[in-house]
């Protein structure tokens, strides 16, 4: 199942939970989980809004601080770690998200560079290094370009150089393609499926649609109220839950017999 | 209604002046200590990078507190803290002691409302791309924020140059000083039509003056 099973976890989480205070009360996004993702894969995290997946993702480089539990990413404990030294294992932690988030008043060489700036690189330096990784993404033409004059498949390139001008070991994508046309989600997908066999590197895609999953992921975690219900195997897939039987009904397309995951016709 | 500004051009042209004095110290106040208020109001806020909520509550009420007061009592009250800064009560320099203290809550609010409106996700981005929280209000907060931070300071002082007009009702020099003591006063109607007129155009001026700025640091 895994690519590289001999070595350490990319990602190890144990006992992890995540418990949000609002207004009406305490509520669990994430129950107590445990996670193993070894180097080399690509997992997905599939599941409807608010089923957790985005938190269990945002815990993976400690954009939420877990409220039990531990964090491993990249061979150190994220849990553990003074503010300064977690700084600096983010950068081993790529992150690309649904609306790209990209800097408006920065030029794609501008925010692809940002990732180097916030890591004491020169100017001169980091200039060179995000002409190649825009041009190795396809943008060496729009190096210039504001996001604003890009399209959404262009902005979450910019986003992708961004999130790998540091050399990370692992890419989180959280709902990536959400945002995009089918072709252009396609040609994101299958850059990211690139750089895996070529880089070796990790990857964890958060999505609700099992299109994307089932192209690129390996295997998939299919989530539920702030718990991960079962595990399919991507290249063999059984599914042993009406949650799962669901998504995959509808990675071959919906017909009037698809049965709802909570048993309706 | 020429004549009078022949007569009068000399008072209008010191007015001006003084207007332009107590607004500028008002501006410079605003954005010295006012900026930085409403950044720690951000920051300190809810879902702040540095949520601290009992200190921020506390914050906000003393900012609430002194934009409460209505802003002639406010200058009243500042009487004492007024002369001891600036050694008299009167003159467009007394006058900006008043009004820099209604403008850094003022400006401070707004400041947090704009900082606020950068989408959340841009700073989640910079976080996991590994800056600290000082880059983050360098390189990605005020930066992003800036045509709104821009806008916030036009309304600031086209407000103020309002303001500084009340306060001419203290004694603070200035085009409305000079429209209350010979407009209003002494009946000199023309004095009291060329004072609109002056602050008319100052109001415009500024207006243009900030929407061109505010046009042209935004890239979105």
């Amino acid at each position: 199942m895994t690519a590289r099973a001999d070595g350490a976890p990319a990602i190890d989480m144990r006992n992890v939970s995540k418990r949000f205070q609002t207004e009406a009360g305490p509520v669990d996004a994430l129950r107590p989980t445990d996670l193993t993702i070894a180097p080399g894969e690509i997992v997905g995290l599939l599941g409807f809004s608010g089923a957790g997946k985005s938190t269990l993702l945002r815990l993976m480089n400690m954009l939420e601080t877990p409220t039990t539990g531990v964090v491993q990413v990249a061979g150190a404990d994220l849990t553990s770690l003074g503010e300064s030294p977690l700084r600096r294992q983010r950068r081993k932690i790529g992150m690309i998200f649904q609306l790209f988030n990209l800097l408006s008043h920065e030029t794609a060489l501008g925010n692809v560079a940002f990732a180097l700036r916030v890591a004491g690189v020169g100017r001169r330096e980091r200039r060179e290094r995000a002409r190649e990784a825009l041009k190795v993404v396809g943008l060496e033409d729009k190096v210039d370009a504001y996001p604003a004059q890009l399209s959404g498949g262009q902005r979450q390139r910019v986003a992708i150089a961004r999130a790998l001008v540091n050399e990370p070991d692992v890419l989180l994508c959280d709902e990536a393609t959400s945002a995009l046309d089918p072709h252009t989600s396609l040609s994101i997908l299958r850059f990211l499926k690139r750089l895996n066999e070529e880089q070796g590197t990790t990857i964890v895609i958060v999505t609700h649609d099992i299109k994307v999953a089932d192209y690129v992921c390996q295997r998939c975690a299919i989530m539920q109220d702030g718990a991960i219900r079962e595990w399919i195997d991507m290249s063999d897939p059984r599914p042993a839950s009406p949650l799962g039987q669901f998504f995959l009904e509808t990675a071959k397309g919906w017909t009037d017999e698809t049965v709802l995951p909570d048993g309706s016709a | 209604m020429f004549d009078a500004l022949v007569q009068y051009g000399d008072l209008l042209q010191k007015a001006i002046w003084e207007t332009l004095l107590m607004v500028g110290i008002t501006m410079g106040v605003a954005i010295v200590v006012g900026g930085p208020l409403g950044l720690v109001l951000y920051l300190t806020g809810r879902g702040g990078l540095m949520e601290r909520r009992w200190f921020n509550e506390v914050l906000g009420y003393a900012v609430n507190a002194l934009r409460s007061f209505p802003f002639i009592i406010l200058l009243v009250i500042l009487i004492p803290v007024t002369r001891f800064l600036v050694g008299t009560s009167i003159g467009p320099r007394a006058a900006a002691v008043g009004l820099s203290v209604a403008a850094i809550p003022f400006f401070a609010r707004l400041v947090e409302q704009s900082l606020r409106d950068v989408p959340r996700g841009v700073v989640d981005a910079a976080i996991s791309a590994g800056a600290s929280y000082a880059q983050i209000v360098r390189l990605v907060l005020l930066p992003e924020a800036m045509p709104a931070l821009v806008s916030s300071l036009t309304i600031t002082a086209i407000s103020f140059i309002a303001y500084s007009a009340v306060a001419g009702a203290i004694g603070a020099g200035g085009i409305g000083d000079l429209a209350i003591r010979y407009g209003y006063y002494r009946f000199e109607t023309e004095v009291m039509i060329w004072c609109v007129i002056v602050m008319f155009v100052l109001v415009q001026l500024t207006q243009w003056l900030g929407s061109w700025a505010a046009r042209a640091v935004d890239k979105r």
